[in-house]
Formats: structure tokens, C-alpha cells, sequence
């Protein structure tokens, strides 16, 4: 089952940030949730083939034909932070 | 002008008044409302009523109001998918949906309260506040699509959009004694529509009775080029629409009806396929032994999808964003505290389950467990041409009773679920009261045979009058 | 002779290619032409990933795909899917990067190069699509960065990923891989190598057989051969004093031409690679003929065929086709009945060695000029004629002008504004060749003036020989024929 260290691990792959106390709650609420999904165990699927999408559909294009793009006023509307059109972030890190 | 209208009672209103004194009119209940159903009412939609009063409009939904959650974008309206994180952001293009309802004249009065990201079934999950159920205003509406839904019950719209993903539109159908319809994976084009579980989910109409529904159908349904998962379906949904279900095969699957079920729950859904039986239809019991496998199956792949589409929300270009020394850090304050407690945990745990190491054991045992469950709904739709089910096993709980402990919530999906795996349509339509609260008849047919479903769904509609209860509290 | 790769060295090359020749991105509809633009004026809501977006396939990508594929002798697979990277970067939108993973469209393929024993094969894992992300701009230096602008123009654009088995040897032999590698790309016409961000290389190379090390952000190739050589260098310091190679990333900063460690958490990348739910498969085995036909002759077809056809020697038919449009201007040529071993002397040694001297790179030909711009500068421009080849060519053969009068005359036309023909500029510059008395009198007179280089020459100073023809070509202005003056001075020296 899910231990602190597995919270801690995931929380910084999903980059959520998570305190001492959250990882303790979300350890048990989790492994409560996985312990049902267990049940799936129960079922033999060696030779059953995974449903990706439910319709059999393959080879869906466009065509190499230029559309309107947007403004860079448009672009930059939803937020503040920007500087010579461009987005501001801080330093990665 | 009465205060529940059919979509042509809105019609015919517009043409006797105006279509600017039908949205004011519409406006003004908004205004009175008790339900917190909307979380953006529009502001331009007076206007837009407006122009279509003076330049004229040939469409077929000329004038004509809807509501639109809140995951589906919309030009200069707020899209806040119920959240903190999406906080000011306005999608500088509309959803396909949209673009079909704006061609046809449609105005929109606002976007609708939603589960955060569709993370629900109750509504209660919403940033905004709860929006409560207009038969109970200290009950849950349902969820996710429960703002929208609940509007319409209220008189709030005449029709709405919801998206269905585990059951979104019908369990608030249900809940709310509306209808609700889940159409086929692909019939609608899911463009502009913020994914919660892109293999799963569709955008559905919710209204007040079947036409309504058909009506709303063959204007939003079709292919659409910017979605490669829209499929290329001619139906054309309100002619199906005729009163006649003899010689329907109808299956009813003894697994929808499990241990919780509330007694009022099954005697009105049982009463109703009784009703179908007098009306010409016959039914049998069907075997669905993979059914009771379908809620953890469903549960690992949405949340799997999800932790993927809900990566893009870091503060970076849009939205909320809490300040920080380096990018990393200011992203994982961001969506610690942009995102609320039930998207947190299923981000975490659909991560979980597609980590080195556990893929196969959680997300690719689900997809394996999915064609299981596919196939238990071919094998059964091979032989009878409906099934018939609760769609909830419960009316709707109170505000606040089952948020806090997340597995019971995720166990009302279990009858609704299971329909988003098969990728199959279903129709929640109004079958009864149980403790003065709707209970909703779940109707599911084979891929892209809506006029089937819709054509029962409707015959029902003709034989009883469910559809014609309102809520007192709202009234 | 096979060669001992004494210190071990491995080396294999991730190439990642932009097909900045389709006219949209990979996903969306937005227009290819960024490189001049202002930042974010080339994004649309697709490539800009925001909420409710979907992506739908370039199709002419696809056959870029197919085609690269079928050049480096590879498999084309049945079905081929889309997968999801998830990582954060700031510079992916969606927080994931659309790509494949274990159904690439191609796989098991090899190039040919000329390896440091002979002709040595270096296999190709695979290839396969996925989308650019946007640009980082750091503000101040990498380390000491005080934040960074974001530019989505480059995001969504369309790439081929190649990814090679780590059979090359040395530094050597990677920098020829990736110029053949980069040349049968321009065969195939599917980008321009001149754009910015148009290639770029990441490389993993061990020694002594052990850890790799990849070694990130090489982004021309006189860049990977440097940076493999810092890195070859760091690895065995590090090994003579008795450290351990830790596998890692590196970046290469190519002012400095070294690399630095770019480790920043402790804690492994997990990409949870998953088949993109938005995209459907293909099945595209089914285009592999249409798509051969249209195939170019390639460089090592086109190579034994200018030998057999024009006669010319190995090195010059490889010099002639390392470039397309090289190749194809030779053809033009000599398709108007000049020698075509001239024709090959004057091109692939002269002209090309003018070009890469004055750093101009070849950026187009179209049957009649043959274009440049500055590989530095891209708004500086030249041309050259195939008519003026032609006649200069012509001119030399008839022996009507000297070796040196003929390099003037290209350095004329490619430092020139003016369109003058070679006719022009010879008549301008009185370089027609001296006539052979004027040669015979400078010579004589040059002997007279030289009376101590003379005494050397005959003492057994070679040089002065020199010396001597090079007063000669003085006193006729470079008109003379310097083997000529060289034959009559010894001529009247032995008298």
C-alpha cells in the first residue's frame, strides 16, 4: 500500500505541494481508494485485450493548410505576467 | 409568460413578444434564485437577445436561452470548470457546441456551477459554493453537471449542456427530475470542452421533457474536424420521436439493481418497466457479471486521464498563481492551493496508477477489465434492444452528507459509470417520486441508437406525468 | 585494418529534426514561418494547450515520417500510435508532450559513413513524431537566472526524432554521421537545415565501455564534435583519478565548449508514458509505395553514378553531393557540354572552398542560379550562375585564362554587388593569360632581376624556385600560367 515516502514521491511528480500533516490524510484516504480498486485482482485478464478507445477508428488527418492564429495581444490577455510579449516566469529552479 | 416553458412555448413566446423580453424575462428568475445554479450570468445576453430581435435570425433555436456549465468554453464568458485555478480565465474561443448554438440563434444566459474539473456528484466539490436541489434546497442537486441540471428544474433555462463523464448528466438528470441524455462516445464533439477523462466522457443535454432533448441534439451533434475522436453519425434525433414502443425488447440487468438500493428507488424503476410492458414492450432479466468490476475500472482510468489533462493548469499563462523563487515551486504552490482536496487526491492517485511500476497493475488492468464490461453490454444489446436501470440507487442525500469520505461518494456511480466505459447512449428521464424527491429511470441502448433510447424515453413521457411535476420550493 | 577504439568509446545520437518545411505544426493550423516574428504571434489555442483543446495530425507529417524512414533503410510499422510524456517545463503547455513511445513508425534502420577504418555502419534504433515545445529565454545567465520569458511560436512545430545504436566511435565519426544524416534529410527536402532550431543533437557517449552520459543542447554539429571531445576528456579525467562516471545529464554550453551537470532533484523523471487518448492510431504501411516513388536519388546512389557518368574521382563526387543543391548546380554544369572533370575540379574544389571561406551557406537552387546567405547572418545574400560556371569553365579549358585569373574571377562575382559575366570581369582585369612572349620575356627579365635567388636555386634552394615564379606572375599580373613560368624558368636555368 501507499506509504508517506510514495505520497511525497507522487506529490512532487504531480507537482502539488504537500504538508506533513496532508501527506498523513491523503495516505489514508488513498489507500482506502486502492484497496477497492484491488478487487480488480479478483478478475483473470491475461488474455483480454485493453479497451483504448471504444470505436475502431485509425487514420484521422488534416491537411497541411494554414488557419488564423491569434493576436499576441489575445495570447497574453489571461494573465499579468508578461514582458516584451512574451511570458514571465520565475527562474526554474 | 409561465414559469417552466418547453423549448416551443419559448418559441412562440418569442415570436407573440420578443426574444429580448424572453431573456429578460429568464434574467429576472435568475435574479430571485434561491439555488446558486450559475456561477456567470451573462451579461451580454440581453444584447445578444436583442440583435436577434432586430436583424432577424432563420435558426432553429432563434432567441431561444440556454444554460452552459462551466468546462465549455465560451467567448469573453468566465470558465472556471468550478475552480480557483481558472480564476479569471476567459477562453478566447467558443466550443464546437457553442459555435453550433450561436449559429442557430441560441443566447446564452450563463455558465453553470459544476464539481471542480467534473470531480463528482454532487456539485459540492465546486469552488463557488454548493448549488442546491430545487424539490430540497438542503439537498445536493447531483453532480457534476448538478448547476445545470438544477437550473433548468428551477425554471432557471429551458434547456442546458452538462458533460457526462461517470455519469454527470445523469445523476442530476435523476436527482432533479429532469431529463438527461448521455449520447454515444463520439457523436458530439468534445472541442472546447475542458477534459476531465477524454476516452470517456460527452457533452449532454438536460431539459424538461424528451423533445426538448432532440431538439438540443440536432443542433450540437455531428462531426466536427477538430475533435479526431468525432465520428461522422447522420442521425437526425427528433424524428425519432414517435409514441409507440410495441414489440421493444427491453433487458433489465439484475446487476444494476445491487444490495444499496433504496426500496423507493426500485419500486418506481420497476413500475416503469411495468408501464413500458403495458404499452406493447416486453422485458427479460439480463447477466451482466462484470458489471460490479466496472466502478474501480472506471475510477483508475478517469483519474488516470485526468492527472495528464489537469497538468496544464500551473499558473503560467493563465489562471491563478501563487508567487514563488523558482518555477517548480511556484507551480507546486499553485496548484496546491488553486486546486481543492478531491482534484488533489484523484490527480494524486491517477499519477499513482500510471508510475513505474504500477501502470500495468492499475491502468492497464482497468483497460482490460473496460473490454470485459464492453462486452457484457454487446452480448446483452444482442439480444433485446433497451436495458432499463435506476440510474442512482438513491434520491439525492443531504448537503455535506457524503463529501467526507471519498469512496462512498464514488459508489453512486455505480449504475452510471459502467455506460461511459461501454461508450454507449443513455437517457435519465423522470419515473416517480420516492420522499417527495425524483427518482430517475435509466435508459441505455447500442452505440449511435439514440433514436431508439429517445424513442422510448419519449413514449414514456407521452404515457405518464412525471415531466410535469414541479418543484415547490422554486415555484 | 579495423580500428581498436583504444579507449573504449561509445557513442550514440539522439537527432531531433523540425520539418519546418510543412506549411502548418503538428497539431494545429498555425503557419511554420516564426523565425522572423515577434514572440507568441504564431500560437493558437492548440498549441497553446489551453483547456478544451485537441489535437488533429499533419498529415504531410506523417509522410515526412514515412519517408525519413524509408531513406535510412528502416521498417514502416503496421500500427503506429501517439503517446503522452507528462513532465512540467515551463515551456510545455499541456504538461505533457505529445510523442511515441512503443510503436514508433520507424525502427531498425542504418547509415552508411566513412568510419575511421573504412566504411562503418551505424544502426538506427528508431524514429518517430512528436511535438516541439515552446522557447525559453533566460533573463541574465543560466545559472545566475533571474527568470525567463516564455515564446510559443515554436510550440506544436513538427518533429522527427532519430535515435541511433551506440556504434560510433569517436567524435570523428559522429560529426560524419550527422552530416550524412543531415544531407539525406536535405535530399528529401523535408526541412531547412539553415533555420534556426532546424536540428538538434543530444548525444550519449561513455568510455572505457562503462556509464553513459548524455550530453544535452548541441545545437549545430561543429558543436558535437567539440563538445564529445570536452566530454571524452572530462570522462577519463575523471576516471585517472580514481572517480566513478555518474550517469547523468549534461548541458553544453558552447561559448565556453564544455559541459556542465544539470542535475537539479535528486529524484528520477517519471514520465508515466500513456497512448494519447485524443488521437486515434494509423495504419499507413499502405502508403510505403506512392511514398518510394517519390524518393529522391540519394547521396551514395547519387555519388556512384557522378563517377560512372562524369568520370570524376571519389573525393570529388562526394564533395559534389554533399549538398543537393551543389550536386544539382554540378549537373547543370556540365548538362551544357563543359568537361565534366573540370567542371568537378573548379566546383567541389575551388567554389565550394570560396564558400565555406567566406562562410556562406547553400540556401537555394532553381536550375538556373544557385543561392547563398551568410551562415551567421541570414539577411546577407549572394549568387552564382550556372551560366557563369559555364563560360569560366569553357574559358580555362581553352587555356584563354589562368589557374589564378579563374579563382579571381569567382571571388569577383561572390564579393561583388555588380552582375557582370566571367567575359566582363576577365576583360575588366586584364586577366586573358599572357601570351606565351610576354611570359617568356618576364621570365627572362625575372632571371635577370634575381641573380642571388638564381644562385640559390642552383645551390639547391628549392623555395627560390618559387620566389621565382612568383616574380614571374607579379610582372604579368597573375596572367601567366604559373606551371608554364614555372617549366620555362627551369628551362632557361638549366641552359
Amino acid at each position: 500500500m501507499i506509504t508517506k515516502e510514495d505520497v511525497e514521491h507522487i506529490g512532487w511528480l504531480a507537482r502539488i505541494e504537500i504538508n506533513e500533516q496532508e501527506t498523513v490524510e491523503y495516505m489514508e484516504k488513498l489507500n482506502s481508494v486502492l484497496e477497492y480498486f484491488g478487487q480488480l485482482d479478483e478478475l483473470p485478464t491475461e488474455d483480454v485485450a485493453p479497451t483504448y478507445h471504444v470505436a475502431e477508428i485509425y487514420n484521422v488527418f488534416r491537411e497541411d493548410v494554414v488557419e488564423e492564429c491569434l493576436s499576441q495581444e489575445t495570447v497574453l490577455a489571461n494573465t499579468e505576467h508578461k514582458q516584451d510579449g512574451a511570458f514571465r516566469v520565475p527562474k526554474i529552479g | 409568460m409561465a414559469k417552466w416553458m418547453s423549448v416551443a412555448q419559448v418559441k412562440e413566446n418569442i415570436r407573440e413578444s420578443s426574444a429580448e423580453e424572453v431573456t429578460a424575462r429568464y434574467l429576472e428568475v435568475i435574479g430571485k434564485s434561491k439555488i446558486n445554479g450559475y456561477v456567470t450570468v451573462s451579461d451580454k445576453a440581453l444584447e445578444q437577445a436583442k440583435k436577434i430581435d432586430v436583424e432577424g435570425h432563420e435558426g432553429p433555436l432563434a432567441g431561444v436561452p440556454i444554460a452552459i456549465k462551466d468546462n465549455i468554453s465560451v467567448v469573453g464568458l468566465p470558465n472556471s470548470c468550478g475552480s480557483k485555478i481558472l480564476e479569471g480565465y476567459v477562453p478566447p474561443f467558443n466550443a464546437h457546441v457553442i459555435e453550433k448554438l450561436l449559429a442557430a440563434g441560441a443566447v446564452v444566459l450563463g455558465k453553470t456551477n459544476m464539481d471542480e474539473f467534473a470531480m463528482g456528484s454532487s456539485t459540492e466539490t465546486s469552488h463557488y459554493g454548493p448549488t442546491a436541489n430545487p424539490w430540497d434546497l438542503e439537498r445536493v442537486p447531483g453532480g457534476s453537471s448538478g448547476g445545470s441540471a438544477a437550473v433548468v428544474a428551477a425554471g432557471e433555462a429551458p434547456f442546458a449542456l452538462g458533460s457526462d463523464t461517470g455519469g454527470s448528466v445523469r445523476c442530476p438528470a435523476a436527482f432533479c427530475g429532469v431529463v438527461g441524455l448521455k449520447p454515444t462516445y463520439g457523436a458530439v464533439s468534445r472541442y472546447g470542452v475542458v477534459a476531465y477523462a477524454n476516452s470517456l466522457e460527452q457533452v449532454g443535454p438536460l431539459a424538461n421533457n424528451v423533445e426538448d432533448i432532440a431538439v438540443l441534439m440536432d443542433v450540437i451533434a455531428g462531426y466536427d474536424r477538430r475533435d479526431s475522436t468525432s465520428i461522422d453519425s447522420k442521425t437526425e434525433y427528433q424524428k425519432a420521436l414517435v409514441d409507440d414502443v410495441k414489440g421493444l425488447k427491453i433487458g433489465v440487468p439484475q446487476e444494476f439493481f445491487g444490495e444499496g438500493i433504496h426500496p423507493g428507488v426500485e419500486k418506481a424503476v420497476w413500475d416503469a418497466i411495468h408501464k413500458f410492458e403495458s404499452l406493447g414492450a416486453t422485458w427479460q432479466e439480463v447477466s451482466m457479471p462484470n458489471i460490479k468490476y466496472a466502478l474501480a475500472s472506471y475510477y483508475i482510468i478517469a483519474m488516470s486521464e485526468a492527472s495528464s489533462n489537469l497538468a496544464r493548469f500551473d499558473g503560467t499563462r493563465y489562471g491563478f498563481r501563487e508567487s514563488a523563487e523558482n518555477w517548480h515551486a511556484m507551480v507546486s504552490k499553485t496548484r496546491a492551493e488553486g486546486f481543492g482536496t478531491e482534484v488533489k487526491r484523484r490527480i494524486l492517485l491517477g499519477t499513482y496508477a500510471l508510475s513505474a511500476g504500477y501502470h500495468d497493475k492499475y491502468y492497464l488492468k482497468a483497460l482490460k477489465v473496460r473490454t470485459l464490461v464492453k462486452q457484457d453490454f454487446d452480448k446483452a444489446l444482442s439480444a433485446v434492444d433497451l436495458l432499463m436501470a435506476p440510474t442512482m440507487p438513491n434520491p439525492a442525500f443531504r448537503i455535506g452528507e457524503k463529501i467526507e469520505d471519498p469512496l462512498t461518494l464514488y459508489l453512486s456511480d455505480v449504475n452510471t459509470c459502467p455506460i461511459n466505459l461501454a461508450g454507449v447512449p443513455s437517457v435519465s428521464v423522470p419515473c416517480g417520486f420516492t420522499e417527495g424527491l425524483p427518482v430517475g429511470l435509466q435508459i441505455m441502448g447500442k452505440p449511435f441508437d439514440e433514436p431508439t433510447v429517445l424513442r422510448a424515453a419519449y413514449t414514456f413521457e407521452q404515457n405518464t406525468d412525471y415531466h410535469t411535476k414541479r418543484p415547490p420550493e422554486v415555484a | 585494418m579495423v580500428y581498436e577504439n583504444p579507449d573504449g568509446i561509445r557513442i550514440g545520437l539522439e537527432i531531433h529534426v523540425q520539418l519546418n518545411k510543412l506549411k502548418t505544426k503538428m497539431f494545429c493550423g498555425c503557419s511554420t514561418d516564426y523565425h522572423n516574428a515577434a514572440p507568441n504571434t504564431h500560437t493558437c489555442p492548440i498549441c497553446l494547450g489551453l483547456p478544451g483543446t485537441l489535437p488533429v495530425l499533419n498529415k504531410k507529417a506523417v509522410e515526412a515520417a514515412i519517408k525519413v524512414g524509408l531513406a535510412l533503410e528502416g521498417e514502416i510499422a503496421e500500427e503506429t500510435q501517439f503517446h503522452r510524456k507528462n513532465y512540467f517545463y515551463p515551456d510545455l503547455p499541456k504538461g505533457f508532450q505529445v510523442t511515441q513511445y512503443d510503436f514508433p513508425i520507424v525502427s531498425k534502420g542504418k547509415v552508411v559513413i566513412e568510419g575511421e577504418d573504412g566504411e562503418h555502419v551505424v544502426g538506427i534504433t528508431r524514429a518517430h513524431m512528436e511535438e516541439d515545445p515552446g522557447k525559453l529565454v533566460h533573463i541574465g545567465s543560466i545559472e545566475k537566472s533571474k527568470g525567463v520569458l516564455i515564446d510559443y511560436n515554436r510550440s506544436g512545430m513538427s518533429l522527427i526524432e532519430t535515435v541511433t545504436e551506440p556504434d560510433m566511435r569517436s567524435p570523428k565519426e559522429a560529426r560524419r554521421f550527422l552530416d550524412k544524416f543531415r544531407n539525406i534529410l536535405e535530399y528529401l527536402d523535408v526541412f531547412d537545415g539553415n533555420l534556426e532550431g532546424a536540428m538538434r543533437v543530444d548525444a550519449n557517449v561513455s568510455v572505457h565501455w562503462g556509464t553513459r552520459v548524455e550530453v544535452k543542447n548541441i545545437s549545430s554539429h561543429k558543436g558535437v564534435e567539440r563538445a564529445l571531445l570536452y566530454e571524452i576528456m572530462r570522462q577519463k579525467n575523471v576516471i585517472r583519478r580514481g572517480g566513478k562516471i555518474v550517469q547523468e545529464t549534461r548541458h553544453f554550453d558552447e561559448g565556453r565548449g564544455v559541459t556542465i551537470s544539470m542535475r537539479t532533484k535528486e529524484e528520477a523523471e517519471d514520465y508515466r508514458y500513456f497512448r494519447e487518448p485524443d488521437l486515434m492510431p494509423m495504419r499507413v504501411t499502405d502508403w510505403i509505395p506512392a511514398i518510394r516513388e517519390t524518393l529522391p536519388e540519394l547521396p551514395d546512389a547519387k555519388r556512384t553514378r557522378f563517377m560512372e557518368q562524369y568520370g570524376i574521382t571519389d573525393m570529388h563526387a562526394r564533395a559534389l553531393t554533399s549538398k543537393i543543391m551543389l550536386a544539382d548546380f554540378y549537373e547543370g554544369v556540365c548538362a551544357k557540354g563543359v568537361d565534366p572533370k573540370i567542371a568537378a575540379t573548379w566546383t567541389a574544389d575551388v567554389f565550394l572552398g570560396e564558400l565555406n571561406y567566406r562562410d556562406l551557406a547553400i540556401s537555394s537552387y532553381d536550375g538556373k542560379t544557385i543561392g547563398f546567405i551568410h551562415a551567421k547572418d541570414p539577411e546577407v545574400e549572394n549568387s552564382f550562375k550556372v551560366q557563369d560556371m559555364v563560360e569560366l569553365v569553357t574559358l580555362f579549358a581553352e587555356g584563354r585564362v589562368s589557374d589564378r585569373a579563374a579563382v579571381e574571377v569567382i571571388r569577383t562575382i561572390l564579393d561583388g554587388t555588380e552582375e557582370k559575366t566571367p567575359s566582363q570581369i576577365i576583360e575588366e582585369k586584364g586577366l586573358f593569360k599572357a601570351e606565351d612572349d610576354i611570359v617568356t620575356k618576364s621570365v627572362a627579365e625575372t632571371i635577370a632581376e634575381n641573380a642571388a635567388a638564381v644562385q640559390d636555386y642552383l645551390g639547391g634552394a628549392e623555395k627560390s624556385l618559387n620566389f621565382l615564379v612568383g616574380q614571374v606572375m607579379k610582372k604579368t599580373k597573375g596572367t601567366a600560367d604559373a606551371k608554364t613560368a614555372r617549366e620555362l624558368i627551369l628551362k632557361e636555368l638549366k641552359r
